[in-house]
């Protein structure tokens, strides 16, 4: 190497540019640091709020008692107590949709998702793809009026937890459909090819060393999914309306949290019940997240 | 060469990948039992496609097309369940991989783990052992059988394979490239336990270090271009070699 040229390079880093180079990357940097910042805090001012406003009402009857009435609500109110009761009716019906909706959507997901990514470069592969994209669109509420004409009209005759998994359901498929294709991809293909020269038959490829290869994606991909449609209400005000008791009946209406919060927002003696509410449901989504994050980082392969 | 000590014969191989677009063309040869048979060749030259075309495994790719026969024991290999042909037809690759899912021990059963054949514990437990020592990693892994395989080191988890691959007891061992991945020491490891498993194996290797073709191999193929130039008793080819391009790539010239 000509040691003039590193000489001249030198020079017109150390003298030339330095300053108005330098000043524009900070600036950079700062702007880039500032909007980074703004996002975090968001999530912190929600949870911060959440919890300031609504850790009064959690305790154990929160947890064991369904939600109350309003006069109750009022009068203790007036008195300045604490709201009795609480959204058990909520927690076990928003287990049993979600519950019911990942047993109908993770096999049909999963089993889409291999497809997709053993036939990848396939015409109808791509079909797939593209419409699994459309039906991640759909807003959630335009999903609820179709499951309430499916499901609610023809098949359970009134408002049903089964018309409400439906509707998760829908939702949870793209995203378990493309988070199984994107973990099967991380699988190394070496793999694959070590159990067939095996002599594997092939459905025992796909059970035995792709799909435990990739475990840790799949399950992350359905706790994100489990996640996302926790937290939806506008399918379920269409699909299963709410119960103001515990139901575990399949062709009955439940109750939801985030319908509790619907229901609470509607009712001026229900306001406190809002805020705790919304914290679970908030602590809830963030555990799940918080697990599968877990999972991804605790039993990567690579 | 002799035929009567032959296990495989190629007959007029041709593999397409595309329509006229040809990886390897019109091989002929008998690979011999026992013996280690070194294919060579620069990149691209069809080395690895006249491997896996043993085994069949280039029917992976999409839009093959084969032309020919491959004869196991006068028996065309094409015209085989491919799952069988595979049990008798081994194969390691040019990374080791091991299942990360699976412990050492598991790792050598996989073959008939995953094809659900059911052992008895204590022929598991010999099948492991056996092969293990054979592939001179009993004493390493020994006290570790249940950990998982992708603890070991490189040259360790390419032994396992090599075990992995011989728990079938196949009659052919197919090994593309083993050892491109690990360093010298693990290399020898590896070139001794070919030599050593000959006695009881064919095995085809494909390389591109043609030093270790010398050291280890009885026979050579030097393939260029998707043709079979030459194929030689090694020490004839290296020390003789007929085709001037053969002699080119042996000398440096190319490749």
């Amino acid at each position: 190497m000509d040691s003039s040229i590193l000489q001249k390079r030198k020079t017109m880093t150390t003298t030339t540019h330095f300053g108005a180079r330098s000043f524009k990357s900070r600036l950079f940097f700062s702007i880039v640091l500032l909007f980074a910042l703004i996002t975090i805090s968001i999530v912190f001012l929600i949870i911060g709020t959440l919890a300031a406003k609504g850790f009064r009402q959690i305790n154990w009857s929160f947890f064991t008692q369904v939600a109350p009435d309003t006069f109750d609500a009022m009068m203790a109110n007036a008195s300045g107590k604490i709201i009795p009761g609480g959204i058990l009716n909520g927690i076990t019906g928003t287990l049993l949709l979600v519950g019911l909706a990942s047993v109908i959507a993770i096999p049909f997901g999963i089993v889409i998702g291999i497809y997709l990514y053993e036939n990848a470069t396939k015409r109808y592969a791509n079909v797939i793809r593209d419409i699994t994209d459309v039906l991640q669109g759909v807003p959630s509420i335009v999903v609820g009026l179709i499951v309430y004409l499916w499901v609610v009209v023809d098949i359970t005759k009134g408002y049903s937890v089964l018309a409400g998994s439906v509707a998760l359901a829908i939702m949870m498929l793209p995203l378990i459909i493309r988070s199984t294709e994107e973990s099967m991809k991380m699988v190394p293909t070496t793999l694959k090819e070590a159990a067939i020269a095996l002599g594997t038959p092939y459905y025992k490829v796909i059970l035995r060393v792709l799909i435990p290869s990739s475990f840790s994606g799949l399950i992350t991909g359905v706790l994100l999914a489990v996640s996302r449609v926790m937290g939806e209400t506008a399918p379920l005000l269409l699909t299963t309306l709410g119960n103001s008791s515990v139901n575990w009946n399949l062709a009955k209406p439940v109750s939801a949290v985030p319908l509790l919060i619907w229901q609470f927002y509607n009712d001026p003696n229900m306001v406190n019940l809002i805020w705790s509410s919304s914290l679970f449901l908030m602590g809830f989504v963030l555990l799940l997240n918080i697990l599968s994050k877990w999972i991804a980082a605790k039993k990567s392969i690579q | 060469m002799a035929p009567a000590t032959s296990i495989l014969s190629i007959e007029d191989l041709s593999i397409a990948y595309d329509r006229d677009k040809y990886a390897v063309k019109n091989v002929t040869a008998t690979v011999r039992k026992n013996a280690i048979t070194a294919i060579m060749g620069p990149s691209g030259c069809g080395k690895t496609t006249l491997l896996r075309a043993i085994n069949r495994m280039h029917e992976l790719y999409p839009n093959i097309s084969t032309e020919g026969k491959i004869k196991l024991y006068g028996d065309n290999i094409y015209e085989m369940p491919t799952i069988e042909l595979r049990r008798k037809i081994g194969m390691v690759f040019q990374r080791p991989n091991p299942f990360p899912t699976m412990s050492i021990y598991e790792n050598v059963i996989a073959g008939y783990k995953l094809n659900g054949i059911h052992l008895k514990r204590s022929e598991r437990d010999e099948i492991v052992e056996i092969t293990l020592r054979d592939v001179t990693l009993w004493d390493e892994v020994k006290n570790a059988l249940h950990k998982k395989g992708t603890f070991l080191s490189g040259g360790q988890q390419q032994r396992l394979c090599v075990a992995r691959a011989l728990a079938f007891k196949p009659e052919i061992i197919l090994l593309d490239e083993p050892t491109s991945a690990l360093d010298p020491v693990s290399t020898a490891k590896i070139e001794d336990l070919l030599v050593e498993l000959k006695q009881h194996y064919t095995i085809i290797l494909v390389t591109h270090n043609m030093s270790q073709a010398a050291r280890i191999s009885d026979n050579s193929m030097f393939m260029y271009l998707g043709e079979l130039i030459e194929y030689e008793d090694t020490k004839t080819m290296f020390t003789n070699p007929k085709d001037p391009r053969t002699e080119g790539y042996l000398t440096g010239k190319f490749g």
